[in-house]
């Protein structure tokens, strides 16, 4: 069974109105358990819509989506998702442990056993040193691993990111997503993963899907045969290059359409 | 210095050159006979002892004998402050209920907020004395005790700016906070309790604060039309039928009123600083700035 299975998917919104828009149209697309699955393309292309009908923010005007077998709604509530938007959207009254705690909270664990699991989550991103402060004191990419820990401390089988590390600057968003990599082959969790751009997608990911403008469309999918684990050195190889210029030049072709 | 210091005598200074206006303005009425110096024109207020007493003498006045053998006035309006006091309490505590449950239901339900928010609206265009002698009538037929009519009267004044505030509060939270919490099945309490209602607290004590004042004057007028024997509202009414012989009386109990609203919402903002840390305050906004600077300074230290 696969972890993601999109059918013919449509959205139209604001439907029959002056303000109607078609948001994404006719989205096939099958994730395999495990992977990393990018999503790029021009501004407004629906990306960010197409990760919303994954997760449930928004229903689909026609088509399928099928989550683990399941509807989007019916994997909502049995909690398959973790999400991570581009704001860390962290509860300022609460401190970064109980920010951790908070998706746990809300579904029932014990404090004992939400303590040592948020506790877990933080030392995997590698912020345990930081548990007792609150997110205004620290920065921007710090308060994006709080982000992840609490995305990742129910065990979600999928997350599902929007463009998460789009308001970094530039070194820490190479390491932000180092430590991705890292926190994906630690859990095996499926991720799906919205972003403007291009090395970011290559470096990440197991497949690179291009959106056309909108109504947004698959027009084509890249391969990244990366070797595993990725690392610093991954960013020199010929290969990182070429595939670079061949997801470019995907998204050359779509900005002509 | 430090900012309580700072704090404590900025406010002294200010209270010095009110009384210094105060005094100045009767200093100069007295010595031009009435007029702006230098021209025939009149001042608009009359600076003799019957419009504008010495400061000094509405503290004096505080001092002695409310009555000939009686207790000294400052006891007595004290007295009648407390007992003023405890109805505003009351109206305090049931209209910030009121509001923050109206708050409530107005997030949750737009129908309810259309249907309802006129009303709420409206109440607070009703002049209050007009209000107050009906709900003594109905209370007084319900045998209900007059201290607590006066609460309601009270209460009355002080829910609305609570409900307000905490709509605006309960709608705070960015939409991405709203859904993380649907991605996590949250139920609705839940929204409430743990994103809503917390997010909601800077905004509902500055409304706290005014709902404190609002209720000492929807007390002090609600005991009026209630004939409270006792209470600020009968002090002040007393004192206004004999304004002519003694109009520092009048002031005097100005004076304690005002003094309670300000002990009042002293009492609100104790709690705020127990209960809201200096970086979620809305007011107080350098200190907010100063105790997040020391916290980015304490992570990169």
């Amino acid at each position: 069974m696969s972890a993601l299975n999109l059918r013919g998917v449509d959205k139209v919104f604001n439907p029959g109105s002056e303000q109607e828009v078609r948001a994404v149209h006719g989205i096939d697309l099958q994730v395999e358990r495990g992977e990393f699955i990018s999503v790029i393309g021009p501004s407004g292309c629906g990306k960010s819509t197409l990760l919303r009908l994954i997760g449930d923010l928004t229903p689909p005007s026609a088509g399928t989506v099928s989550v683990n077998g399941k509807t989007p709604a019916q994997a909502r509530l049995d909690r398959d998702y973790g999400m991570v938007f581009q704001s860390s959207t962290l509860l300022e009254w609460r401190k970064v442990q109980a920010n951790v705690e908070l998706p746990l909270e809300i579904m029932g664990v014990g404090t004992a056993e939400r303590s040592r699991q948020a506790a877990a989550m933080l030392e995997l991103v590698q912020l345990d040193q930081f548990a007792g402060h609150y997110p205004w004191q620290l920065s921007g990419g710090m308060q994006q691993r709080v982000a992840i820990a609490r995305a990742l401390a129910f065990k979600p089988s999928i997350l599902l990111m929007d463009e998460p590390f789009g308001a970094l600057d530039e070194m820490t968003r190479e390491r932000m997503q180092s430590e991705l990599l890292r926190i994906r082959a630690e859990t095996g969790t499926t991720v799906v993963f919205v972003t403007h751009s291009i090395p970011e997608a290559v470096f990440l990911s197991t497949r690179v899907v291009i959106m056309s403008p909108r109504p947004g469309s698959i027009t084509e999918v890249v391969e990244i045969d990366l070797p595993e684990p990725r690392s610093y050195e991954t960013r020199e190889d010929q290969r990182f290059f070429e595939l670079l210029t061949s997801v470019r030049e995907g998204l050359r072709a779509v900005e002509a359409l | 210095m430090s900012p309580s210091t700072r704090r404590i005598l900025s406010f002294l200074g200010i209270l010095a050159v009110l009384i210094a206006a105060w005094e100045g303005y009767k200093w100069m009425g007295t010595a031009t006979g009435g007029v702006w110096p230098g021209t025939g024109i009149q001042l608009p207020v009359r600076t003799n002892e019957r419009s504008m007493p010495h400061t000094w003498d509405v503290i004096i006045a505080l001092l002695r004998p409310a009555r000939r053998g009686g207790d000294m006035l400052l006891l007595v309006l004290l007295r009648a402050a407390l007992f003023t006091w405890r109805s505003a309490l009351l109206g305090f505590l049931l209209g910030s209920a009121v509001g923050f449950g109206l708050g409530v239901l107005f997030v949750r339900s737009a129908l309810a907020e259309r249907g309802l928010m006129p009303h709420v609206v409206a109440s607070q265009t009703v002049p209050i004395l007009a209000i107050a002698p009906i709900l003594v009538v109905w209370a007084g037929r319900l045998n209900i005790s007059r201290w607590l009519v006066v609460a309601v009267v009270s209460a009355y004044l002080a829910f609305f700016p609570v409900a307000i505030n905490t709509l605006r509060g309960l709608r705070s939270p960015d939409a991405t906070a709203s859904e993380l919490m649907r991605s996590y099945a949250a139920t609705p309490s839940q929204v409430l309790w743990k994103l809503q209602v917390p997010a909601a607290l800077p905004y509902l004590f500055p409304a706290l604060k005014i709902a404190a004042t609002a209720s000492i004057i929807g007390a002090i007028v609600g005991e009026l039309p209630a004939s409270m024997p006792h209470g600020l509202g009968r002090a002040i009414l007393n004192f206004a039928a004999a304004f002519s012989a003694a109009p520092e009386k009048l002031f005097a109990s100005i004076l304690v009123a005002s003094l309670v609203g300000i002990g009042f919402v002293g009492i609100v903002v104790l709690a705020e600083r127990v209960l809201i840390p200096p970086s979620r305050r809305l007011e107080d906004v350098s200190e907010a700035a100063e105790s997040r600077g020391r916290g980015l300074k304490e992570v990169v230290a």
